[in-house]
């Protein structure tokens, strides 16, 4: 049976432990970051000499941790963006907009164990030479800001955060940020404008690449809560042990959190491509509810893909002596990662998975999904304003019964006019994938039920009333 | 769009070679920034644009920070293809391989300068535009017929071009404000507005007061000023102008004429001394509106919405029509030209020198004033104009309320103090000295004449456009020419001159100035003046210092400086 690893969960859950520094310094809090300002000048092979700070980025980059926000970009190299060859500052912002249905896994960190997240922090600003972080908060995190605060609080009071840390002569402080309620601020450029006090419109990339032209137009790391606390385990436990757990190409543990209709919905913490999505399913969440069938899964939060649960996946597999083998699996069996998950046409996202039985229409899914990306739409660029209103209409009156059997066919083209880098951000493909790929694998369902409709109407009003909505 | 003279004055931009649509073609490297100023790489739209390449859009303005938020511009583009050493491939023939990318770039954005190739008119980008065509119309009111922007919409025309027949929505449309009057002058439509956000740019980019802003989110967007302040400024109706469909609307011109019907004319405007370029819009002799013209020397794109409303007095209740001369009972009654120019004539061919005082509106064209300052010279008369300050502003408005002042100055028919001479003439009209007084477009006893002494003169000529209260004095009233209904050129406060056109014939039986004043300066020195504004000015040309290099035609649409000289500069 499937194991979880904590690494970032470790403490958090165990009996007694409470959010306070005390109870973080008791369980060997703020060790790594004594650790990374207690590293020494490094003498290389090569005659060249590495910063302490060079050193700590190139542990990250070895690693080989890829982010845990969504996009999944390796953080190091995110990091090797940044030129330190300038007058301007360079900031961090800490990404806490968990704003995709069904993530809920950077909560658990804010609220039981917030010092993890400021060591974390501070070693990833000393790694960077940052002096000023900015923890940027989804506005419903109540409870979240003020464990945070007070936690920054006691950081400061405890000589962690401020002028000269730990005799390091390294200043830093951090400043919680809170959002107003809005999806699109989880996007980086977004929360950068939300940060300047704009409104969150996603900026246009290239040029606007937070390295580069970020917060206030300097060069800005923004990472994921998850993603700098793994940052703190790979400082204590060695980029080399780090990389060993999970699989090359997605190492590190991960943090799953599974809702939808199952027996034990959680938050599990994994290590990439060690547990498949079987197990994440059965093992962990205690399989589906008493007397129903797993229909769906959405493997990494709402606006990737979905999975038929009876879906069978080709993999393309590298042997050890180079040559490819091809294999067929069930989805059951694809192992939990990145790369796999892509492979088999979806992503993980921000590692939610939604678990969908037979007792639900998948007509239903997609329309309370295109109801939470209409309203989040930022209304920026046309596509996405215009086209998410669009779909989540017809999805209304689809659900009222006033289908068309050329809805799915009408859905799939507008979606298909959103996405595919016509939209200033992402959210133009976040918010469509999940409702092409519903009309794609689950057609029947949406022809079933517009269908009936149509049909209704042809009893009632004739052969005028099929399409009377024209 | 783009300054074609300023392209070719920046020679040491290196140019690069790319192909649009196959037509290969050399552009700059970089562009100086809509705003800034400063060089920066040249966008796609740009090379199309110098390309003569048109890509339809509707948020980015040449003039406006680029936001890139319509999506209308998409593009599809090439770069050279390389291997996995990062090395070009190279086709047979040495060329580099170009590779389309698979995503498609907004070209009001995209400055990529490994960009080789641009396809503007591939399936992929035909479907793009009809997308984005398509989202826009949904949620907007499809009854252009009512429409006041309907024939000077961005929207209307691209659908017609690239859009597709029918619509395919069948829900119902977002509803949003309506005849919103968001200022004095504007009213706003939210369900017309495509949220360009030109407008909000403009407001506080161009004019620095955050005055607009966009309220929800998603498909309920909508433009609005803050709630609580109006959007009150000097250089609000721009953003009519910038709207590229007819959700701003001027409360000025909305449902007064359809735009199909309106005449362009190229003008300046004679509201104050920066001489804004801007074109006449009119009918059937009347103006309906002026709007701004480009030329970077002056005013850029935009003008003051004083400037733009300052056009009813050409057609108002109180403009004089008909020459009228003073009865022997001392009535005025409509006369004729003819024999009104005839007895002027005859009195001033008689008078000694210094016996007359003209007194010469700013206003009046740079010919005019010319001959004006030939007819003082042969009458050895006192000369002077009366100044019309405003407060002015930072940006466009000048404080000097009149269009030629420099023309008095360089023709010398003032001090530097304009109207410090009244006095004198008015004491020496007391005394008997100054026999006749010709007022050009000024009046003369609220400029500073003691309203008695006037009865005392052999000859007193009001030639104005308005009637005003001194008019009723005159011997004779003389209709003049507004600046829409004849031609000239205005010199403006940094000494460029500029010419104007004529949008229609005077009204009534009134006649331009210069066309009297060569009437009667042929009579009385006996020389033949020539009477169009072209022939006045190729003289004014050849006698005047910093003039030398102008002719009529080299002044083209967009005017010349004078070139400074002791004499004109002073």
């Amino acid at each position: 049976m499937a194991k979880e690893k904590r690494l970032i969960l470790k403490h958090l859950d165990s009996k007694g432990y409470n959010p306070s520094i005390t109870c973080y310094l008791k369980h060997n809090g703020y060790k790594t970051l004594k650790k990374a300002f207690s590293l020494l000048p490094l003498k290389t092979e090569d005659g060249k000499t590495l910063s302490a700070q060079e050193q700590l980025r190139e542990e990250v980059k070895l690693s080989g941790i890829r982010g845990r926000g969504g996009a999944g970009f390796p953080t190091g190299v995110k990091w090797s963006f940044i030129n330190h060859n300038t007058d301007k500052p360079v900031y961090l912002v800490c990404n806490c907009d968990e704003s995709e249905p069904g993530t809920f896994k950077d909560r658990q960190i804010v609220h039981k164990d917030p010092h993890q997240l400021i060591e974390g922090m501070i070693i990833a600003c000393y790694a960077n030479d940052v002096h000023l972080a900015y923890i940027y908060m989804r506005g419903e995190f109540n409870l979240g800001a003020k464990i945070i605060e007070k936690a920054l609080q006691e950081a400061r009071e405890a000589g962690f955060l401020g002028k000269n840390i730990l005799g390091s002569n390294f200043d830093l402080e951090i400043y919680l940020h809170r959002g107003a309620g809005a999806y699109i601020c989880g996007e980086e450029t977004g929360a950068i404008c939300s940060l300047e006090g704009r409104r969150p419109y996603p900026r246009i990339k290239p040029p606007y690449f937070p390295a580069a032209l970020g917060l206030y137009m300097c060069p800005t790391i923004v990472n994921n809560v998850e993603t700098l606390c793994a940052v703190k385990h790979i400082i204590e436990i060695g980029a080399t042990k780090y990389a060993k757990l999970g699989i090359p190409g997605d190492t590190g543990t991960r943090i799953v959190g599974i809702s939808g209709l199952i027996q034990k919905p959680g938050y599990f913490e994994i290590e990439n491509g060690k547990v498949t999505i079987g197990e994440l399913i059965h093992d962990f969440a205690g399989g589906p509810l008493p007397g129903r069938k797993i229909k769906a899964i959405i493997p990494g939060g709402s606006s990737s893909k979905v999975f038929r649960a009876d879906e069978k996946i080709t993999l393309k597999t590298k042997n050890s002596d180079g040559t490819e083998s091809i294999k067929t699996i069930d989805i059951m069996e694809l192992p939990y990662d990145s790369n796999s998950i892509m492979a088999a046409g979806s992503m993980t996202g921000s590692g939610g998975l939604i678990i969908i039985d037979d007792s639900v229409s998948m007509v239903d899914v997609a329309a309370n999904i295109s109801e939470f990306y209409t309203h989040e739409s930022c209304g920026q660029c046309t596509p996405c304003r215009e086209g998410n209103l669009w779909m989540c209409k017809i999805l209304r009156r689809i659900l009222s019964g006033q289908g068309r059997r050329i809805d799915a066919d009408e859905l799939l083209r507008i979606s298909h006019n959103i996405m595919g880098g016509k939209t200033v951000c992402a959210f133009g493909e976040g918010s469509t994938w999940p409702i092409e790929s519903y009309i794609i694998k689950f057609r029947d369902e949406f022809l079933a039920m517009t269908g009936i409709a149509e049909d209704n109407r042809k009893e009632v009003w004739g052969e005028s009333g099929i399409n009377r909505f024209e | 769009m783009i300054n074609k003279d300023q392209l070719q004055n920046k020679e040491e931009i290196p140019m690069i070679d790319i192909k649009i649509d196959g037509k290969a073609i050399s552009i700059p490297k970089t562009r100086p920034h809509s705003v800034t100023g400063k060089q920066e790489p040249t966008t796609i739209i740009q090379a199309c644009s110098i390309a003569g390449v048109d890509i339809p859009h509707f948020c980015y303005h040449p003039r406006l920070p680029v936001s890139g938020n319509c999506r209308m511009c998409l593009i599809e583009y090439g770069i050279p293809a390389i291997d996995r050493d990062r090395k070009p491939i190279l086709n047979p023939d040495g060329t580099p391989v170009i590779r389309k990318m698979p995503r498609p770039a907004i070209a009001c954005f995209f400055n990529d300068t490994a960009t080789t190739e641009i396809y503007t008119n591939t399936e992929a980008v035909k479907q793009y535009r009809q997308a984005v065509l398509e989202f826009l119309l949904i949620n907007h009111p499809l009854d252009c017929p009512i429409c006041d922007q309907a024939g000077d919409c961005k929207l209307q025309e691209y659908v017609h071009q690239y859009g597709q027949e029918t619509s395919r929505f069948v829900e119902d449309k977002v509803i949003k404000p309506k005849k919103r009057a968001i200022s004095s002058k504007i009213i706003l439509d939210n369900e017309r507005c495509v949220l360009c956000t030109r407008c909000v740019r403009f407001t506080r980019e161009i004019i620095g007061i955050p005055a607009l802003g966009i309220l929800n989110r998603g498909g309920l967007n909508q433009i609005s000023n803050y709630p609580g302040s109006d959007f009150e400024h000097n250089y609000t109706l721009n953003a009519v102008d910038l709207c590229p469909v007819g959700a701003l609307t001027s409360r000025d011109f909305r449902f007064r004429m359809r735009s199909w019907f309106l005449s362009e004319t190229k003008s300046i405007c004679p509201g104050c001394a920066t001489g804004c370029n801007i074109i006449i819009h009119s009918r059937d002799k009347q103006i309906y509106r002026l709007k701004p013209r480009e030329n970077d020397n002056v005013n850029s794109v935009w003008m003051c919405d004083y400037g733009r409303l300052n056009y009813k007095w050409v057609n108002a209740q109180n403009r004089l029509t008909h020459v009228f001369a003073e009865n022997t009972d001392g009535t005025q009654v409509e006369s004729d030209w003819l024999s009104t120019l005839k007895k002027i004539i005859s009195v001033l061919e008689k008078t000694p020198p210094k016996t007359t005082a003209i007194l010469v509106s700013s206003r009046l064209s740079t010919e005019e004033i010319y001959l004006i300052s030939k007819l003082a010279k042969r009458l050895d008369a006192f000369t002077d104009s009366i100044s019309h300050l405003g407060e002015g502003d930072s940006f466009l408005l000048n404080k000097d309320l009149t269009p030629n002042s420099k023309a008095i100055q360089i023709f010398k028919l003032a001090s530097k103090t304009p109207g410090d001479r009244i006095a004198e003439i008015s004491k020496n009209i007391d005394e008997g000295k100054i026999r006749n007084l010709l007022v050009f477009g000024e009046d003369p006893i609220k400029s500073g004449i003691a309203p008695g002494i006037l009865g005392r003169l052999d000859l007193f000529v009001i030639c104005d456009i308005l009637v005003n209260p001194s008019s009723k004095e005159a011997q004779y009233l003389l209709p003049g020419a507004s600046f829409a209904e004849k031609q000239g050129t205005f010199i403006n406060a940094q000494g460029r001159v500029q010419r104007f056109g004529k949008a229609f014939s005077p009204i009534g039986d009134a006649r331009p100035e210069y066309w009297i004043l060569a009437n009667i300066l042929t009579k009385i020195t006996q020389e033949s003046w020539p009477l169009t504004p072209e022939g006045i000015f190729n003289k004014i040309t050849a006698t005047t210092p910093g003039f030398e290099n102008m002719t009529w035609e080299l002044l083209g649409t967009v005017g010349m400086d004078i070139v400074s000289t002791a004499n004109t500069t002073e």
